[in-house]
């Protein structure tokens, strides 16, 4: 099981530059989603921003169910100079792959709740910290993709681009760099430095 | 005496690099820091459990080599304390005299010789270095107020100049010295072009350099280190050096060589060099030699 929770308002205003397409995902009845709180965000945001599009899609984690989905909407996907998806981090990383020329970004953070996990594709992986980091890293996860799940850049451990850990794997600092490289966005990469809060998700909100 | 007074009064600073035992009896490794290391080198860096290997520890091991009159770099990593234990440990060093420390990620545990424990990296090298700011300007990480005189370190940090992705490591060490990093030193180089080049680009960040060394025992070790160490490159022309004669590369000669002539390519281009002579301590007092270095 997994909750969902947005991200703060003044966070997701910032993101929304440009043409606006949002994405939300009300799939798995194994994730709680904040509709409600979601659908005012949305209408606040609308009155502010360049919000083209705003679609309620299931099962984006899927990437060719994601595929289908989005068809009917090329043109304003094309033209949309923000993705923002309100989704588990694995639907975020998800769309971010499969718009690989767009700036995707993550809307909530995705906390874990014990007990079954949900079913998600084997390609991509959600760490379900409570802080999701997607933005940063444009739609690559720091925590999943990096074996030591650094959250401010490449370690020394890396070799012809694969991890210390295993050979056969990407490093995942390498993906991010080369993501961002390929957007134009590697300025995204000074942002300040992170530290993690393992306190999340039992604390309150102040 | 901080390595950063050293750097600004102009100093090619001059560090060697000791790994404690798998143990708590010293007495061999100060020998080797007597004969071969006192007088030679501004100062020695102790590494803290390297490869993930279980050993005596870098903070006591920095306290014994205070005691007998060097200054120690205390290396510390992320791998196996959580940020209780780092700003602990740190206080700890102050304690103890310490003013000089190297901040590190750390390898994974699974590389290492207890590859069940857990991978900590609570904290990694940017926010250590961060960290350390924080205690120097007197609160622990969340902001509690430390009692009395705060610690003052001087902070290193290391990049790899030679990565086969340098742009993602320039990336990285332009967040470290954001975060405070006051040096740097390197992974060791084997290609000077690939260094000169390599500072060309990181001298914008204005922070001084120690070009790092490795001194290649024999052709087996260079091409393990090819195949298995990240960051580092043996050229194919210096495995056959290293092969050409048995005998002198046997004794050492033809490490000592090389290394002192790598220092030499690359001594104008940056403002020190670290030699992690990985054993062979006794070699350090000829590559200085040879490499002009000789105090």
């Amino acid at each position: 099981m997994l909750i969902t929770q947005l991200k703060s308002k003044d966070t997701i205003e910032a993101l929304a530059k440009g043409k606006v397409f949002i994405i939300n995902c009300h799939g798995c009845k194994e994730v709680y989603f904040p509709e409600k709180e979601a659908d005012e965000l949305q209408k606040e945001l609308k009155a502010k921003a360049d919000v083209t599009e705003i679609t309620t899609r299931d099962y984006i984690c899927n990437p060719e169910n994601l595929r289908l989905q989005l068809k009917k909407f090329e043109d304003k996907v094309e033209q949309a100079d923000t993705i923002l998806v309100f989704s588990c981090g694995v639907g975020v990383q998800t769309v971010a792959a499969y718009l690989e020329d767009k700036r995707v970004y993550a809307c909530c953070d995705t906390c874990p709740l014990p007990g079954f996990q949900g079913v998600t594709p084997l390609e991509f992986d959600c760490g379900q910290c409570g802080e999701c980091y997607l933005n940063y890293t444009g739609g690559i996860c720091p925590i999943t993709a990096c074996s030591k799940s650094l959250v401010n850049g490449q370690c020394g451990g890396a070799k012809n681009g694969k991890c210390e850990v295993d050979k056969n794997m990407d490093c995942g600092w390498e993906r991010i760099y080369r993501k961002l490289e390929k957007l134009g966005r590697l300025d995204t990469l000074k942002y300040p430095t992170q530290v993690r809060d393992y306190s999340r998700p039992f604390k309150e909100e102040k | 005496m901080k390595l950063s007074e050293l750097f600004q009064r102009g100093e090619f600073v001059v560090t060697a690099e000791v790994g404690p035992p798998k143990g708590f009896h010293i007495e061999h490794l100060l020998h080797e820091v007597e004969t071969y290391l006192k007088g030679r080198v501004h100062a020695i860096n102790v590494t803290d459990n390297q490869s993930s290997v279980m050993r005596l520890g870098s903070l006591a091991m920095c306290k014994a080599l205070k005691d007998i009159g060097m200054e120690a770099i205390y290396q510390i990593t992320c791998r196996d304390r959580n940020r209780i234990a780092l700003q602990s440990d740190l206080l700890s060093a102050a304690l103890f005299g310490i003013e000089n420390i190297l901040c590190l990620t750390g390898d994974h545990t699974t590389l290492g010789d207890n590859p069940q424990a857990k991978p900590v990296f609570d904290l990694d090298s940017v926010s250590l270095l961060q960290l350390v700011g924080k205690l120097e300007a007197g609160t622990d990480m969340a902001g509690n107020p430390l009692d009395g005189e705060p610690p003052s370190f001087c902070k290193g940090a290391v990049v790899s100049p030679c990565s086969d992705s340098v742009d993602v490591q320039l990336a990285k060490m332009e967040a470290k010295v954001k975060a405070g990093a006051q040096y740097f030193q390197t992974q060791a180089v084997y290609e000077p072009e690939k260094f000169i080049k390599f500072m060309e680009k990181a001298k914008q960040f204005g922070v001084p350099v120690q070009l790092g060394i490795v001194i290649p025992k024999n052709a087996g070790m260079a091409k393990y280190m090819n195949d298995n160490v990240a960051g580092i490159h043996v050229p194919p022309e210096m495995i056959e050096e290293l092969k050409r004669d048995k005998e002198k590369t046997k004794a050492g000669i033809t490490g000592v060589e090389i290394s002192a002539r790598i220092i030499r390519e690359c001594k104008d281009y940056c403002q020190g060099v670290h030699i992690m002579a990985l054993g062979w301590e006794s070699k350090i007092p000829d590559i200085l030699k040879l490499a002009g270095l000789e105090k």
